[in-house]
């Protein structure tokens, strides 16, 4: 019996790992991409001298980020400015466990996943809320105060975005999500549910505190915002958690609103046998990269909006169209529209 | 059905103490060269003039409790969204109502000035 | 209960923000600005006091070095006021040369600023792309002078040589590859003027290119319509001068109303802004970037067409030339007077103001009749604007004090001299 648990018990670390890894690496390359992806964008070549086409770039920075020196202001709370970074960290990840990758692909196959997913990544921003406070410095606190009023703001939209699409769905598990779009591109969530898509993409946007939401950490008026007074590796775990949660907000919307694994051919008579061979883990992580690279090319083209504007956006927009598509999506359920409900 | 949260609770003990682990190494082999200047808050290159932990705008307040109210609202909204199809048109209209009354609170709240920002 | 206070933070120096060293104290209620306090003299450099101290012509590379962004209409205030209180007047050719390089210099001042206005808001690709067209304009400096920031190009009486027959070019190396530096150098071949053509041709859809990218953007014109605005009256009485004085609506530009060099000899317009705010500022310094190419269009079809000499051919105040020094023994001596003891000037006072790419620039000079000046005082365009930051941003937010700093285009090497 023990030794039954034991075995599952490693069995469990061996599948974390395995998702791990990836994902710390794909991050690393994110950052990477970014660089490069956006040097081009502006007519420059990013990072090319480590390695073939500067390759080894993020390994690099990974490795001086481990070697500097981890400074503590002398006015800031010692634990709690250590412990901040941690907690950024842990949720940025945790939300991995539940990201279906394929079908039966996934490490807890929870039926309340929707919820599970709001729960974590608003436990994100006590990270950024802590490490404000705790470095007690004035544009640190000015950075966390934007970002946590930022945050909630923006997780009601995502929340009122997530409700349309359990309408549509019937469920929380995010796998059954992802089968209650069965079908081609057309079946997807995305076109009946166009305007909470847009919304919850543009509230994924600020919930990352991306440009051109960036104001938590606007570097030309509050310098780094709550990171501030942060150096070495704890730089680098919020670093580290801020490319995670882009790259989970890019997996849910894939997730939630474009089907998925699933091919977009699935259906249609000829063209589906050509990409038969695609398995969906494939189609998945190109999906993924669509809406990471939407992330990059926002950043290089917008400027940053100013923080009321970016309240006003949330309050004044975004939740009234999230209001008014529910009742439209239920009504659209009630009737049984097809061909998605 | 709670096992299947099992290994939701050992990724979070993995990822803490990977966190910890890279904390701990840069403790261990990062120099440590400290001085009073660097060990100062950062206020563009001045002493800062005071504790940084002073009283703030009451605006954030004012979010937070609003975004209680409407969080409250999700968490309602959520089992009916769910439910939707086995409850029918009544659920779907008692939701209508409820939804109405928060709509109407919101526009109180946007005709009081509660969410603009100047 | 304590009674609630304002919020006082440091806002630079050490700040991305603060265009060099600009010390700004605010006082802030919640993120409103209750009171905006510039602190100056961080980059104080003594350049008014270190004129007296030697010849006239010793002083022009620290002109340069004032508003180190457009270097040649610091020299070009520098030498008229030298010149007026000579009494000379350059050849024609050389008030051409002078006109086409103040406008080159505007393009490439008002490049940075978009670059810095645009980064400060948060659209960094246009940062990049001011950059880039910056390069070419540098590598003109480059040409005529050697140098391709703190020029030393104008002189009085002229300028330090004519324009030359050919583009320094670029050459292979590690970073830069054969196809690279072959499309790099296309421009390159002919003299400069080709070069400078060239540019001319090109710039207007470069120009497109940043206003697509800012001028309709939504979130462009959220941070900018209606930020810092500056009445008429008020951009008067604070003696805003230049862009500021123009975005707030009032037609005002030495090029036009006192012509110096070249300038009633050419065609342009002078935009003028309607609301006083940092959008209308924005328009006004793009739609100059378009004058300034049209009048360097005109000067390069003038220059072509009329050679001539470029400085005066009298030896106490311009060298003699190289080659004359090699066989002529009174020009090797005015050679070497000229550049240990230089000239005196007679004795007097004299005004120079020119139309500086941030406002007016003014040099007043009194000579006590020696080689050296008695008091050189210089009147920088961007300190009454810097002034008048705190009544630009009350009652605005942090991130509006960023907009609006960049919008009067601050240089500390001219504000603190």
């Amino acid at each position: 019996m023990i030794h039954q648990a034991i075995l599952t018990l490693i069995w469990i670390v061996i599948k974390i790992v395995v998702i791990l890894i990836p994902l710390i690496l794909a991050v690393a390359y994110l950052t990477m991409a970014e660089r490069k992806i956006i040097g081009y964008m502006q007519g420059r070549i990013g990072p090319n001298r480590v390695g073939w086409m500067g390759i080894m770039q993020p390994i690099v920075d990974a490795l001086k980020l481990l070697l500097k020196e981890g400074i503590v202001p002398t006015k800031s709370s010692r634990y709690l400015f250590l412990i901040a970074p941690l907690v950024s960290f842990t949720a940025a990840l945790v939300t991995w466990a539940i990201v279906p990758f394929q079908p039966g692909v996934v490490l807890a196959n929870i039926n309340a996943g929707v919820l599970f997913i709001l729960a974590v990544t608003s436990l994100g921003v006590y990270g950024i809320l802590i490490a404000g406070w705790a470095s007690n410095s004035k544009y640190a606190i000015f950075g966390a105060l934007r970002s946590a009023a930022q945050t909630i703001s923006y997780e009601i939209a995502m929340g009122f975005a997530l409700v349309g699409v359990l309408l549509a769905a019937n469920t929380m598990n995010l796998s059954q999500i992802v089968l209650a779009q069965q079908g081609n591109i057309f079946h997807w969530f995305w076109l009946p549910l166009f305007p909470l898509f847009v919304v919850y993409w543009i509230s994924g946007v600020a919930e990352t505190n991306r440009a051109p939401f960036d104001v938590a950490e606007g570097e030309s008026e509050i310098v780094a915002g709550f990171h501030i007074e942060y150096s070495g590796i704890s730089f680098a775990l919020f670093f580290l958690a801020e490319y995670a949660s882009m790259i989970l907000i890019s997996a849910l919307a894939v997730i939630f609103f474009l089907g998925g694994w699933l091919s977009p051919f699935a259906g249609i008579p000829v063209v589906e046998h050509w990409f038969a061979f695609v398995p969906g883990m494939i189609w998945f992580l190109l999906k993924m990269t669509i809406f990471l690279y939407l992330y990059l090319w926002m950043r290089a083209t917008f400027p940053r909006y100013r923080y009321d504007q970016i309240m006003r956006l949330g309050w004044k927009v975004l939740i009234p169209v999230t209001l008014v598509w529910i009742v439209v999506v239920g009504l659209m359920v009630e009737l049984h529209v097809k061909p998605w409900f | 059905m709670l096992g299947q949260y099992f290994p939701i609770l050992v990724f979070i003990g993995i990822v803490l103490a990977l966190g910890t682990l890279m904390l701990m190494a840069n403790r261990l082999i990062a120099m440590k060269r400290p001085d009073p200047a660097k060990l100062s808050s950062y206020e563009c290159g001045f002493d800062p003039f005071e504790d940084a932990r002073m009283p703030f705008d009451v605006r954030f307040y004012l979010v937070a409790i609003l975004f209680i109210i409407f969080d409250l609202e999700t968490a309602f909204l959520f089992p009916w969204a769910v439910a939707l199809r086995t409850i029918g048109m009544f659920g779907f209209c008692s939701m209508m109502l409820f939804l109405g009354l928060l709509v109407v609170g919101f526009i109180y709240e946007w005709k009081k000035g509660a969410i603009e920002w100047e | 209960m304590p009674d609630i206070r304002n919020y006082t933070l440091n806002f630079g120096p050490q700040h991305p923000a603060a265009h060099g060293v600009l010390r700004l104290i605010l006082e802030l209620d919640g993120e409103v600005i209750q009171r905006a306090d510039p602190h100056v003299g961080l980059l104080h450099r003594a350049t008014e006091k270190l004129a007296e101290t030697k010849p006239y012509n010793q002083s022009i590379g620290y002109m340069d070095r004032l508003d180190y962004v457009s270097m040649m209409c610091n020299e070009h205030g520098y030498v008229l006021a030298i010149e007026k209180l000579l009494g000379i007047t350059p050849p024609q050719r050389a008030l051409y040369i002078r006109t086409l390089f103040d406008e080159i210099t505007r393009i490439l001042n008002h490049l940075l600023w978009l670059a810095g206005h645009a980064i400060d808001i948060g659209a960094m690709t246009v940062f990049l792309y001011c950059f880039r067209e910056r390069e070419d304009l540098m590598d003109c400096y480059e040409a005529v002078s050697g140098a391709r920031m703190h020029a030393t190009y104008y002189r009085p009486g002229g300028v330090y040589r004519d324009l030359p027959g050919k583009m320094p070019k670029h050459v292979n190396s590690r970073v830069r590859s054969r196809k690279e530096v072959v499309s790099l150098n296309a421009a390159r071949e002919g003299s400069l003027l080709d070069f400078i053509e060239d540019f001319a041709r090109r710039f207007p859809t470069l120009v497109d290119e940043y206003e697509t990218l800012l001028t309709d953007n939504r979130i462009w014109k959220q941070r900018t319509v209606g930020i810092g605005v500056v009445s008429p009256e008020r951009a008067k009485a604070l003696s805003f001068t230049g862009p500021m004085l123009r975005g707030s609506g009032v037609e005002w530009d030495l090029r036009k109303k006192q012509p110096y060099a070249m300038y009633d000899r050419v065609d342009f317009d002078i935009p003028v802004g309607v609301n006083g705010d940092c959008y209308d500022r924005y328009l006004v310094r793009i739609e100059e970037m378009r004058q300034s190419n049209r009048i360097i269009k005109q000067c390069v079809e003038w220059l072509r067409k009329n050679p001539g000499p470029v400085i005066l051919d009298d030896h106490k105040i311009a060298p003699p030339t190289r080659v004359e020094m090699k066989e002529d023994m009174e020009a090797l001596i005015h050679h070497f007077k000229l550049f240990t003891e230089g000239y005196c000037l007679p004795e007097g006072e004299a005004y120079a103001a020119i139309e500086h790419p941030k406002g007016e620039f003014g040099v007043y000079l009194v000579s006590d009749g020696a080689n050296k000046p008695y008091r050189l005082k210089i009147r920088p365009a961007g300190f009454a604007h810097l002034a008048a930051l705190d009544e630009m941003c009350r009652g605005h937010m942090i991130a509006d004090v960023v907009a609006i700093l960049s919008s009067q285009d601050i240089v500390f090497g001219e504000i603190d001299r």
